[in-house]
């Protein structure tokens, strides 16, 4: 009974964390249209419902309604698994993701290595779909995104361990108290080059541009996902939206403090917005993270492949490890007033 | 504990069935996703033994890397299975005998005192211990010597596989590029801008 009991409260926990992290993700892709338009002097979608709300909505109904086409001679099985692969690692790394102080579904204490191990499963459901496909596109993209995935996993690795170094713990409700303080004292200034880096990695994770390439629509028309339709399509869709956030969240929770008030120890101010939970400015946090994301699609041209993969590995990685360094000395002779 | 020994039996079934697959699964794509699960299903294993660490790092970088390459490299081989599977009565008898030798160290080694299960009793921690403290705090004390020369071996590995593999092609009718000068390179490099006259129609 007991453990019934703990289930269902495990349970209703997650949907408290899912229910609206999905709705973020439908209204992402809204807000990049909208966004994106506006950044080109366009409007954007506007039709559907009051100045476009429901355009997600629409988008869903349509796709839900569409048939999903199977490849000749495609692997049935392995087709329809790799979109839910695809999906489930980004839902599966909320676990570890803290909205207030121990307001989390898991108290993992190996955290940080949690999501790492999450993150890089993500690349299974692009190499399944290119290969279940049975086409040469396909499967084109399905390389191209394996060989950049495991030259940015590295990148991103590092950079998570500056952030163990400076917080001293895996668990990321740890490392957003050890950043308590004010503005100053969040990780993004002892470790600026780390989040630097971890950010354009994860745009490079999520096959987002400019590093798109495994979908690199000029040249091998949609990549991993273009034998794909209806909502097996849809689902891929989300999966990438879902990482998004996932970046966006963690890059917040582990270089700007997470649900920590920008606020905090400034005389007036600090008392002023007390008041607001940290959840708040978590959710102000990653917004302005997604931004970031959608600016970059629309300011940058696609990188070239080969300059893709000399920026993670021979840019990246040297930085990083140079960082570490840096962390290991100011660790070693607490510099203040982040490693005191 | 009832719950746990269902999870127990229902992963470590789901693990011998990924395992036989791996081997008898004709396709070498469907043989390397096996091994991925049995990996995670593995790693799950060790979750139900409070060895979060270690299953964490077995997905991180069995699943999360290790399987990943390989299945790159798997899936660029175009294997036909006919000729793989020819002569297979030929060497069954070779084959069943490492087998058979196999299985048998295997048995001695499992039932030899080391691997019995009274001298491993598993243990209960409090919910504040941290195995990867734990297993940090060993590795860079006790066990710090032989941690340290496996990592300048790996090092070394390393090292080696990068200057084994990698040959510069220099000389003549060889094009190579500089992505440094590609990056130097300023507007007026590759734009001149000339001044015509006019031209008058007569």
């Amino acid at each position: 009974m007991e453990t019934l009991l703990t289930i269902i409260f495990i349970l209703l926990k997650i949907i408290v964390v899912l229910m609206p992290l999905l709705i973020a993700v439908a209204y992402l892709t809204f807000a990049e249209r909208k966004i994106i338009g506006y950044m080109q002097v366009r409007l954007g979608p506007n039709r559907v419902g009051p100045k476009g709300w429901l355009q997600p909505i629409a988008d869903a109904m349509k796709l839900m309604f569409k048939e999903i086409v199977l490849p000749s001679r495609a692997n049935r099985f392995l087709f329809v698994l790799a979109p839910v692969i695809s999906f489930g690692p980004a839902l599966a790394a909320w676990a570890v993701v803290p909205f207030g102080d121990g307001l989390l579904i898991s108290h993992l204490d190996a955290g940080l290595l949690y999501l790492l191990a999450l993150t890089s499963l993500g690349v299974y459901g692009v190499i399944i779909a290119g290969w279940a496909s049975n086409s040469k596109y396909a499967f084109l993209g399905a390389m191209r995104s394996a060989a950049q995935i495991v030259a940015y996993e590295i990148a991103m690795g590092f950079a998570l361990v500056g952030v163990l170094m400076a917080a001293g713990s895996l668990n990321l409700n740890q490392i957003v108290l050890a950043q308590q303080g004010s503005l100053l004292h969040w990780f993004w200034l002892p470790l600026l080059p780390l989040f630097v880096v971890y950010f354009i990695s994860g745009v490079a994770e999520t096959n987002r541009a400019p590093f798109d390439v495994a979908e690199g629509e000029s040249e091998i028309v949609a990549g991993f996902h273009v034998e794909y339709s209806g909502m097996a399509f849809a689902v891929f869709f989300l999966a990438e939206y879902a990482n998004m956030i996932l970046v966006a969240a963690l890059a917040a929770t582990m270089f700007l403090g997470g649900w920590l008030s920008p606020f905090q120890g400034v005389p007036v101010l600090g008392e002023l917005f007390a008041f607001v939970p940290g959840a708040i400015w978590l959710v102000i946090k990653i917004s302005l993270m997604l931004l970031l994301f959608l600016w970059f699609r629309a300011t940058f041209p696609r990188y070239r492949y080969d300059q893709i993969m000399r920026l993670g590995w021979k840019v990246f990685i040297p930085v990083t490890l140079v960082w570490l360094f840096v962390i290991g000395l100011g660790v070693l002779g607490q510099v203040g007033p982040w490693f005191d | 504990m009832g719950f746990e020994k269902f999870l127990f039996y229902v992963f470590a079934l789901i693990l011998i069935f990924a395992a036989v697959r791996v081997i008898t699964v004709r396709n070498p794509v469907h043989a390397a996703l096996f091994l991925v699960l049995a990996f995670f299903t593995s790693a799950a294993l060790w979750l139900l033994i409070e060895a979060e660490f270690l299953a964490i790092a077995l997905v991180l970088v069995y699943v999360g890397a290790v399987m990943v390459l390989f299945l790159f490299v798997v899936m660029m081989l175009d294997i036909n299975v006919d000729p793989v599977r020819e002569g297979f009565i030929k060497y069954l008898p070779v084959g069943a005998a490492v087998a058979l030798l196999i299985v048998i160290e295997m048995g001695l080694v499992v039932s030899s005192s080391y691997f019995s299960g009274d001298q491993y009793s598993l243990t209960a921690h409090a919910a504040d211990y941290s195995n990867t403290k734990e297993l940090g705090s060993v590795l860079y004390t006790f066990y710090v010597y032989p941690f340290e020369i496996a990592s300048v071996i790996l090092l070394v590995a390393i090292v080696a596989a990068i200057s084994l593999t990698m040959r510069r092609r220099e000389g003549e009718g060889v094009k190579t590029q500089n992505p440094g000068e590609q990056v130097r390179v300023s507007r007026d490099d590759r734009v001149r801008l000339v001044r015509l006259a006019s031209e008058k129609k007569n």
